[in-house]
């Protein structure tokens, strides 16, 4: 049975944001749109969006990680929001494993964002019904497209690769490779919401030295005469053996 | 589960639309990528990456995929405007003209100075992505006055590194990510090349490289660095010495590299009685006249112990020791001085100044040293270099570095930068993969060939200026001065108090113009630049001095004319507003001539077309330019009949010749298209760009593509293709000649002009040969006991090199800054964390919001910069946060030091190079009183919309963006 997910990858996301507004801009002229904000120029502005990043950081000075967060509906294979929903507008895809939102049936009533842990739903303040990452479904089969590009926006737009998509229930796909390899973990597992998104950590690089490495036989010093030499009157085995 | 109703995949919307999809270059920062956009009903549906464009491959970033919201901004201006008579600057009363009216108004006024003084027109220009344009126009027109914003900004990175290696990061070169295996980014927040460097970082982390950050703070790319390291603003030249030190002293520089390729072995005249002490000793060999560094130069041989011309094939020089020719004379290879130089560099002293551990100082320097010398990459690229030598391969180091602005905007940047090059250099890594590489049309001749005047009989009425705008000093003769040694230009560029200033000084032209120092102008025209707010330093004195009157009533600056895209802070100071239109809107050339977006592996020029009409009666700037040089009669746009002589913008842009042959585009050149680089002009050029994504890349020959500096068929190559003069090899100057002119002239050995005597201290000092470390001049200047804290600002990655916070998706991303202060800090301050402020300087004080951090420095304080807005500018409403809470630091940092021995009105600045030293100012921090206002402080009157501007696109309380007419 085909999951579809993303994979972010924390160990390149710089936390530029062009996920978030591609996502915005090709939902809100899609069929989920239009994407609504309030005060869009006014006093605190806020809107509606599927993708948001959010940076923190981790430990005290001098030992502080920065890390950039970004997190969208994790399409879990087992998501709370859908049996929850009174009027069956919350649905799982069983051909693909994407969670969407009928927003035909949707009434606005919350219910689904409270059960989410994840904070993933969100109600769009203008048109009163929940809306939430599609993961592109209108992009990724949609055959106008050329093939490369039948990915979610996101994932096209993110200039460090770091949102890998795909099956994660086929072992060979780049998804399942990345998770396995790279130690993918799933977000807050203890809700048992098998998140089908997962994250990979982040991993440091570190260079070793040797001690020897800086000490060469072919050290350019030496051709400047800097090594020094004995004296011209000190012992030397030249004097004292004539073997 | 019963059948959803909604269809997700339905693909009505588009079936019953008109959809187009046009290719062109996004506009928001530096990079230029390729973006594909696609139209609904002839509105924006979608902004994307162009897959097939070199530049991005596909990806787009934050500010690119929001453009959306940039063309339907209630700030757009589609008016041009005349200050109504009677009100003041800053009132924002105007009334609209007709084009033709501000055509009129242009033509009599500039007409007028033309024929009289053209130094009275003054031409500043905050975006720098048409210099080739403007540049060109202001020497036409004849005014010296006229830069960019590269004084402003990060112009030490230029100068620094093209006066050592020719060529410098930007669109000029970079860091070869693809081949590197250690990458030091330093002082780089979110900078140029944004995207590229984006993709590359992450493949080069994903290959195991180590990614290594310096820097005060740690947000951006420095999150994702396997080791950061905090450091003290200002003091990084301490470490790059320190660096420079240790690896010498380990051996751990690439001497095989340097004796070729540098001018480290060459002898340095050591005489202290010689009008030429350090200079390089020259040889009687003939040497043609020309930009480029002559080979007459000697080495002392080790093998016949000896001075020998410099290539001598079989020769191998000393690099350390003291000689003395046959006549006596004293010299020592420059590599030895710098040895002498950086001998108290050491690793502890640079630990106490920058706040680094001296291990640390020793381990980085292992770390560059050992990497470039033991993971040599050997690449089966043969080539050939300017003396002849054929190679079998090329050589690479793989240690690379990314610096900017944190290096560059500090008044010692200049000898920081040259401290980096020369520490790039003796890692052997310019040009070379996994190091430094070249972007044509760089490398350059050290300096470059263009010079700007060097007499103020250079401008005269109704002449072209005799000189470039613009160029690169090489000698003290070569500066822009009087007879009795004070400026020829508004901003004192290319004088004695800043003779390497090869950008201009924006940040004191309003100063200096209002004070009439060193004189009153008449017109003052700004393009792109917000300079009554964030492009300015002691915003709220500018923007008084914009608005103060002579004794008579007339304005001391009688004439400001400003162009943008969209009602700004700057607009409202206007007397003439000429609404620019968006670049989604207009031709566009990234051109050669200016700043092209080329690739390593060879030259990439590129366009922008027109996806939608101009809004409303807005013209893009460049055809006000070719209008108002046609109706000017310049010669550039008049034909020997007098008529004019080109229609517009696209058609100036084909057949306008730099030289024969030469025009603004590359590509597809010649009668049919068939050349590039030089040829006639193609009349169906816009076609064929707009047919290949609207890009021009040539890709070298991969024996080309390296060692350029020194590569015969390279050389060779550029000089058939007219990018460069000369097949001359371009040796690193770690040594620098060139300021040891300046050095001489200011101590009254040269016989040619020499500085002013109360400046000859300050040129002695600062124009040193070989780098050094010291104190920025506003830190000298400053109470480090009242001000110990350093105050430093960046753009943030959704607004990076843009400025966005017109739009409404952006701004919810950034829609206030704070100050960001070490949260040990702050608590030892007393201020809260969401806590209320001040920030104090010397020259003034802000009130703002605090954010607790662990990711600064305790030393440092920062924010974002140019988030905060004047109240009502933008289209945004009077009580928008960037008003309330946001702030400007620039009403903290002064554009001029105060008094001292040197000057009363010097610039804060670079002495070298007149690089504002934004981060040089000092701050110190204390909670706001449970009793103030909870607002920012400055706050200023809200401005109101103008005749013209897009407020119908402001839709009130909901925005509910949807292209095309079927709303569903």
């Amino acid at each position: 049975m085909t999951q579809l997910a993303l994979v972010i990858d924390l160990n390149v996301c710089v936390g530029c944001h062009a996920c978030v507004t591609s996502c915005k801009e090709w939902n809100t002229s899609g069929t989920a749109g239009p994407m609504s904000d309030m005060n869009p120029y006014g006093e605190d502005p806020t809107g509606t969006f599927f993708n948001r990043v959010q940076t923190f950081e981790v430990g005290i000075f001098p030992n502080t990680e920065t890390v950039h967060f970004p997190k969208s509906c994790l399409h879990c294979e087992d998501p709370p929001c859908v049996p929850v929903c009174p009027t069956g507008a919350s649905y799982k895809r069983e051909s693909d494993g994407i969670v969407l939102v009928d927003s035909e049936k949707c009434i606005g009533c919350n219910y689904c964002s409270w059960a989410c842990p994840y904070g993933a739903r969100e109600l769009d303040e203008n048109q009163k019904i929940m809306k939430k990452c599609t993961l592109c479904v209108d992009r990724i089969y949609d055959e106008s497209i050329p093939e490369k590009e039948r990915k979610p926006a996101c994932v096209n737009a993110c200039p460090t690769n770091a949102r890998l998509f795909g099956d994660i229930n086929d072992p060979n796909s780049e998804v399942s490779l990345a998770i396995r390899e790279q130690g993918g973990y799933k977000l807050m597992p203890e809700w048992g919401t098998q998140p089908a998104n997962h994250y990979l950590p982040r991993r440091k690089t570190r260079i070793t030295i040797h001690e020897d490495e800086l000490i060469r036989a072919d050290n350019p010093l030496k051709k400047e005469r800097k090594l020094p030499m004995p004296d011209a009157d000190d012992p030397t085995l030249d004097e004292t053996t004539s073997w | 589960m019963s059948k959803p109703i909604h269809d997700p995949l339905s693909k009505k919307l588009d079936e019953e639309s008109r959809i187009e999809v046009k290719n062109t270059t996004c506009y928001m920062c530096a990079c230029r990528c390729g973006i594909r956009v696609t139209l609904r009903d002839g509105e924006i549906r979608f902004i994307e990456g162009n897959p097939d464009h070199p530049i991005n491959k596909g990806v787009i970033c934050a500010k690119g995929s929001s453009g959306i919201l940039k063309q339907y901004s209630p700030a757009r201006l589609t008016k041009p405007l005349l200050r109504k008579l009677g009100s003041d600057r800053g009132d924002n009363d105007f009334e609209e003209i007709s084009w033709d009216r501000a055509f009129e108004i242009m033509e009599e006024r500039l007409g007028h100075l033309r024929a009289t003084d053209p130094k009275k027109f003054a031409l500043f220009t905050g975006r720098d992505q048409m210099q080739a344009l403007t540049g060109m126009f202001a020497k036409q027109f004849g005014t010296p006055n006229y830069a960019a914003h590269g004084g402003f900004c990060s112009v030490n990175m230029a100068a620094g590194m093209i006066y050592t290696i020719g060529g410098s990061f930007w669109e000029f070169g970079g860091p070869d990510l693809e081949r590197a295996k250690l990458f030091v980014m330093i002082g780089t927040a979110e900078d140029h090349h944004s995207n590229p460097l984006k993709v590359e970082l992450s493949k080069f982390k994903r290959r195991g490289g180590k990614f290594i950050s310096i820097n005060p703070v740690r947000t951006g790319y420095s999150a994702i660095a396997d080791e950061w390291i905090p450091i003290k603003p200002g003091t990084d030249g301490a470490l790059l010495l320190a660096l420079t030190n240790e690896i010498i002293r380990q051996g751990l520089y690439d001497r095989e590299f340097l004796v070729q390729y540098s001018n480290a072995a060459e002898l340095v005249n050591l005489d202290e009685n010689s009008s030429e002490y350090g200079m390089f000793v020259r040889t009687d060999a003939p040497v043609e006249e020309g930009c480029f560094d002559p080979q007459n130069k000697l080495w002392w041989d080790r093998e016949s112990d000896r001075p020998i011309a410099t290539h001598t094939p079989g020769a191998d020089p000393y690099f350390l020791g003291k000689f003395k020719l046959d006549d006596g004379m004293p010299v020592k290879p420059s590599f030895q001085l710098l040895v002498d130089r950086v001998k108290e560099y050491t690793a502890d002293w640079a630990s106490s100044i920058t706040g680094i551990p001296a291990e640390t100082i020793k381990r980085l320097a292992h770390e560059m040293g050992i990497t470039a010398r033991d993971e040599k990459i050997e690449l089966p690229i043969p080539w050939t270099d300017t003396w002849g030598n054929e190679h079998e391969t090329v050589t690479g180091n793989p240690v690379a570095f990314h610096a900017m602005r944190g290096l560059a905007a500090h008044s010692n940047g200049f000898q920081t930068i040259r401290a980096l090059s020369i520490l790039m250099s003796i890692l052997g890594t310019i040009d070379r993969p996994g190091g430094f590489r070249h972007k044509a049309p760089f490398p350059r001749p050290i300096p470059p060939c263009a010079k700007p005047p060097n007499d103020p009989r250079a401008v005269q009425p109704n002449t072209p200026l005799d000189g470039m705008p613009l160029g690169w000093p090489e000698d003290p003769d070569d500066l822009f001065v009087n007879d009795d040694g004070s400026p020829v230009r508004i901003d004192k560029a290319f004088s004695w108090e800043y003779p390497l200033s090869v950008h201009g000084l924006m940040h004191n032209v309003i100063t200096n113009a209002w004070r009439g120092d060193p004189y009153r102008i008449d017109t003052l025209l700004i393009f792109m630049a917000n300079m009554a707010w964030n492009s300015s330093m002691n915003t709220s004195e500018v923007r008084k001095m914009l608005n103060d009157k002579d004794e008579d009533g007339e304005y001391k600056i009688p004439f400001l004319i400003v162009a943008d895209a969209f009602e700004s802070e700057t607009v409202a100071f206007a007397d003439l507003v000429l609404p620019d239109t968006s670049y989604l809107e207009r031709h566009d050339c990234m051109s050669m001539l200016d700043r092209p977006i080329s690739e390593f592996d060879g030259p990439v020029d590129a366009v922008r077309i027109p996806v939608l009409p101009p809004t409303g009666d807005s013209k893009p700037f460049q055809e006000v330019i070719i209008e108002l040089g046609s109706r000017l009669k310049l010669p550039t746009f008049t034909n020997a009949d007098g008529s004019r002589k080109f229609r517009d913008y696209p058609d100036f842009v084909i057949n306008y010749e730099a030289a024969p042959g030469i025009g603004f585009l590359a590509g597809w050149r010649g009668k049919g298209g068939e050349k590039f680089m030089k040829g006639e002009p193609n009349p169906r050029q816009w076609e064929m760009y707009e047919k290949n994504n609207c890009v021009f890349h040539y890709e070298l020959p991969k024996s080309y593509q390296y060692m350029r500096n020194w590569n015969q068929g390279y050389l060779e190559w550029s000089k058939r293709h007219a990018l460069t003069r000369y097949v001359e090899p371009i040796n690193i100057h770690i040594y620098s000649e060139v300021l040891q002119k300046f050095r001489l002239a200011a101590q009254g050995k040269s016989d040619g002009k020499q500085p002013p005597d109360h400046l000859r201290k300050r040129v002695e000092s600062h124009f040193d040969p070989l780098p050094f470390y010291s104190q920025p001049l506003e830190a000298e200047l400053s109470d480090l006991h009242k001000y110990p804290l350093n105050a430093i600002t960046q753009r943030p990655m959704a607004m990076y090199h843009s400025w966005d916070s017109q739009n409404p998706w952006l701004r919810q991303i950034h829609t206030y800054n704070y100050l960001n202060v070490n949260a040990k800090t702050a608590r030892e301050a007393g201020i809260e964390d969401g806590g209320w402020m001040w920030v104090e300087s010397m020259h003034g004080k802000v009130r703002c919001l605090c954010r607790h951090s662990e990711a600064v420095e305790p030393g440092t304080v920062w924010t974002w910069n140019a988030i905060g807005k004047a109240s009502g500018a933008w289209g945004l409403d009077g009580d928008a946060n960037e008003a309330k809470q946001g702030f400007l630091l620039n009403h903290l940092i002064n554009e001029e030091l105060p008094p001292s021995a040197d000057g009363d009105h010097l610039s804060n600045s670079d002495p070298v190079t007149g690089q504002a030293g934004w981060y040089d100012v000092r701050v110190r921090i204390y909670p706001a009183a449970d009793d103030e206002p909870k607002v920012s402080s400055p706050q200023f009157d809200t401005l109101h919309p103008v005749p013209g501007q897009m407020v119908g696109n402001n839709p009130g309380r909901w925005l509910k963006y949807f292209a095309g007419r079927k709303k569903h």
